[in-house]
């Protein structure tokens, strides 16, 4: 038995040195790593693409955006998902190894406000009423703290994992500071399961991404959301795109390496990301950009491939 | 003897009838447990089935992952899997029962061998994500194997190689000293007695380690997501050096997305899971059975 | 003639002497791999946390009962995280243990070859579903049902993640115990029952006690894999850490933290990020002081026979 072991050992070894063939045309290979909250767009763009370039391999890794900025600034990733932008450590730690990065979001993602489908007397809420809820010095924990007509009984919070840029935002907005919260409320890392929990309990309060809301609009309620006075928003396509819905729309990125920007198989991958963004990030269920801004967005990449082949070229 | 001491003799009560009644109690008990056990395992399956039935089909397995439900297929996950699950079993097997038969057979009772084995046994409890990282700094970046299947799969060793050296020293413990002692007798060498006596007569303990192992390792997510495997990639791995994605990787994907489809797609990918797993387990057990029938 | 059979016999005696000393080099060369792997995890982890405890004092996080690592305003109390665990290894301990052994005892004392043909594959396949479908089974399976009972139970609690990872080492418990007893020679159960033992009392005060190496062996890979479950218990036992011994309430794991800072968006070199190394860290340390314990209990009771 162990003699099979080694036969088949030594060939997976053999087979190491096959690659597939290259014919006329673009080959070669696109890392992507990064947010799980960008992952489907990225997948949708990567799907179409290699049907259209069989060749390029585009493999897509979900290390979180921490641990695809870190990748991003070792090398080990063309490309990174990226639901928040990029903090100073991240950019230093670039700049170390010599790689320039370009910003470039591709679509909005819209914090929606939710609540059980029974729940009768929310019908909008206000930032300020959020920040009664949520800020950890007032953190109102019946429903009559938050307004007056309200009934007393106690508010049971669901939210995203503290970890997410999700997080990140909605404390930035809602309370003015990243990442000042309470800590009691329920928090979970799947999007799924806080639909679970706030489907489940009468009292429940929560915010995650659109699309969430989206796939489960018949198991929750959502509940319009008023800034500086002005009425009440509801989230949908037009409201996060043409920006209506505010401050709760976030645009989400991707950062793309100068070093790899140099390749053509990466500036095709990018050019037919942005010039197909609009229909495939409606089909995944965000909020496309308005079309001029892809366009903009086109040709700032462009510009940065440019400056990226001469900083290569005048370094060689 | 007089009557009076005949009386003063303790009266032997054997509590016959009770002591039966609390034997069937108890074998009833045991058997209701363990009866329990199946009922688990078999509502679980029923629940997985009847949602992850319908997405079955040729298709499901042969084609890449897709953003739409009914285009979504299994391939290249399906075969990263396999690509890891061989590579670490050739791995981690002959390294951990060489282990396992290093302690019992030839350790001598010194305190380099109880660190050895106190080792073993602390790492069979670090919790799978350490392994990630680990894996992650040596094997991606120090050794510069990069997010391979190799990277994986050496992670993926380090995390079961516990199991199956405490699992085989069990096995190997259980062997008869008789057998050993006999063997020598006749003028065997310890080679030659580990080998070819005791080994055989420790495989269906071991087998069992080994199934438990095995069975752990094609489940883990979380060590093989740090070493690199990505979420999606549309093709196989060419080679122990390409990357990967894996079925366990796949599942948790589809099982987070938002559209309600693919909450079956992610049950259809446990059930071609479990039938990776069981057709493994077929293979070990074939294994077990032979050598266990062989002995008694 | 006898000569050439004597030199034959030391030509073979040296050549099997050098496969001997090969083997046992090799052999050992193995069993060090763990140690080596052990090293690795250590250094991994300690020159991750070094920074961590830098800015965090010792006692404040071993003593701290708040634990706001990415919330402001910050505390790195571990005491919540270790609670967490603890409330879930313990609860699934009490009952895997029991019901693992009984299973056991029953396939290998009284069960029917047949019966014990078909069960002991089933039960090696429960032990490798991945843990991901455990954790769903919670919220989907065994949640709505412990809300049947009392309707205030929040989704995410400690008691369902129990129960799942109950489940889920309960068949590697039945497995290796079963093992463990099916090795006691037939001839300790014959030497009971001919002196008129019934089937349980051979089973509990003979066969039981003749197995317990491996029965403890089984609990103590069981618990270890209680507490170094990550999946299941994050979906199920939610994420919030919260000092508490109540089983219903919503808890976080050490390795539930773990897996969220390491695959999250986390800024990597941060504190926050650093945080969980020391959380690793600690993990280690307690399941190291475990097993020591154990260690030392088995060698005073382990039984040998022959």
């Amino acid at each position: 038995m162990k003699k099979n072991w080694i036969v088949l050992f030594a060939f997976s070894l053999l087979l190491c040195g096959c690659e597939a063939p290259n014919t006329d045309g673009l080959y070669g290979t696109v890392r992507i790593d990064g947010s799980s909250t960008v992952f489907p767009i990225t997948m949708a763009v990567a799907e179409e693409f290699q049907k259209a370039h069989p060749n390029v391999n585009v493999p897509v890794g979900v290390s979180g955006t921490g641990g695809g900025f870190k990748k991003f600034s070792i090398g080990e990733c063309d490309i990174n998902d990226a639901s928040r932008p990029i903090k100073e450590k991240e950019i230093a730690k670039c700049i170390e190894l010599g790689i320039e990065f370009l910003e470039i979001p591709v679509a909005y993602d819209g914090l929606s406000v939710v609540t059980h489908p029974d729940n009768d007397f929310v019908d909008q809420i206000s930032i300020e009423e959020l920040k009664k809820i949520w800020h950890p010095d007032s953190a109102a924990n019946s429903w009559s703290q938050v307004r007056e007509g309200w009934p007393d009984t106690e508010i049971e919070l669901f939210g995203p994992g503290s970890d997410s840029g999700t997080f990140d935002y909605f404390t930035k907005v809602v309370n003015g500071k990243e990442q000042l919260c309470r800590s009691d409320y329920m928090q979970s890392e799947d999007d799924n399961v806080l639909v679970k929990g706030v489907s489940g309990d009468r009292d429940s309060l929560a915010f995650f991404g659109y699309v969430y809301y989206k796939e489960n609009e018949a198991k929750l309620k959502i509940v319009p959301v008023s800034y500086n006075g002005e009425p009440a928003v509801v989230p949908d396509e037009s409201s996060i795109n043409d920006g209506t819905y505010k401050p709760l729309s976030r645009p989400i990125f991707i950062y793309l390496s100068s070093k790899s920007a140099v390749r053509p198989e990466v500036q095709e991958f990018v050019k037919f990301y942005l010039e197909n963004a609009e229909t495939l990030v409606s089909e995944v269920g965000y909020v496309p950009l308005p079309k001029n801004e892809y366009d903009k967005q086109l040709l700032k990449f462009e510009a940065f491939v440019e400056q990226s082949k001469n900083n290569s070229s005048s370094v060689e | 003897m007089t009557s009076s001491e005949h009386s003063s003799a303790p009266e032997f009560n054997s509590r016959l009838e009770r002591r039966r009644a609390f034997s069937t109690i108890f074998k009833n008990s045991c058997a209701i447990l363990s009866w329990l056990c199946i009922g688990v395992l078999g509502f679980l399956l029923v629940h997985i089935f009847s949602s992850g039935w319908e997405w079955i089909s040729f298709d499901f397995i042969k084609n890449a992952p897709s953003r739409m439900p009914h285009k979504a297929g299994l391939f290249s996950a399906l075969m990263g899997t396999i690509w890891i699950i061989v590579t670490t079993a050739a791995i981690a097997i002959p390294v951990g029962v060489s282990s396992a038969l290093y302690l019992e057979e030839y350790a001598k009772k010194n305190r380099l061998n109880s660190f050895i084995e106190i080792n073993i046994s602390n790492l069979a409890g670090v919790p799978s994500i350490v392994y990630g990282i680990l894996g992650l700094t040596l094997f991606v970046r120090f050794m510069k194997l990069g997010p391979s299947v190799l990277s994986g799969a050496l992670t993926l060793s380090l995390l079961i190689l516990p199991v199956i050296i405490i699992a085989s020293r069990e096995a190997i413990k259980a062997v008869p000293n008789s057998i050993r002692l006999s063997a020598f007798a006749l003028g065997a060498t310890q080679f030659q007695t580990v080998f070819h006596h005791v080994l055989p007569a420790a495989m269906p303990g071991i087998m069992t380690g080994v199934i438990l192992a095995l069975s752990r390792a094609i489940g883990e997510t979380a060590p093989i997501l740090m070493v690199g495997a990505v979420a999606y990639v549309s093709r196989a791995p060419h080679g122990i050096m390409d990357g990967f994605t894996a079925l366990p990787i796949q599942i948790y994907n589809w099982a987070r997305e938002a559209k309600v489809e693919f909450e079956g797609l992610a049950a259809g990918g446990i059930i071609v899971l479990l039938l990776v797993l069981f057709m493994m387990n077929s293979v070990a057990i074939l294994i077990r059975n032979k050598t266990q029938k062989a002995q008694s | 003639m006898t000569e050439v059979v004597a030199a034959t016999f030391r030509q073979k005696t040296k050549k099997s002497k050098l496969i001997e000393e090969g083997v046992r080099c090799g052999i050992f060369l193995c069993a060090l791999a763990s140690v080596l792997t052990t090293f690795g995890i250590i250094l991994v982890l300690a020159k991750e946390a070094i920074p961590f405890f830098r800015e965090v004092s010792l006692v404040d996080f071993l003593f701290g009962t708040k634990w706001n690592a990415l919330i402001l305003p910050r505390s790195f109390g571990v005491l919540p995280l270790l609670m967490g665990t603890m409330l879930i290894v313990i609860g699934a301990g009490l009952i895997a243990l029991p019901v693992g052994l009984a299973s056991a005892i029953y396939l290998s004392e009284f069960a029917s070859q047949r019966v014990r043909k078909t069960v002991k594959p089933v039960l090696e396949i429960l032990a490798g579903i991945p843990t991901v479908v455990y954790g769903y089974f919670a919220l989907t399976g065994i949640t709505p049902i412990l809300k049947s009972f009392n309707d205030e139970i929040p989704v995410f609690n400690a008691l369902s993640a129990s129960i799942v990872v109950a489940v889920m080492i309960l068949p590697m418990v039945a497995s290796l115990c079963d093992d463990a007893l099916k090795a006691v020679p037939r001839s300790l159960r014959d030497g009971g029952y001919a002196l008129g033992s019934t089937k349980t009392e051979v089973s509990l005060k003979i066969v039981v006690p003749a197995a317990l190496s491996g029965i403890v062996a089984s609990f103590v890979l069981a618990f270890s894999r209680a507490i170094g479950e990550t999946m299941a218990v994050t979906l199920a036992a939610g994420g919030t850490p919260k000092m508490t011994l109540n089983p219903l309430e919503s808890i976080q794991t050490m390795t539930a933290y773990i897996v969220q800072v390491a695959t999250g968006d986390i800024e990597h070199g941060s504190i926050s990020y650093h945080s969980l190394y020391a959380v690793g860290g600690l993990l280690f340390l307690i399941t190291l002081a475990a097993n020591l314990l154990s260690y030392k209990i088995l060698k005073k009771y382990r039984e040998e026979y022959e």
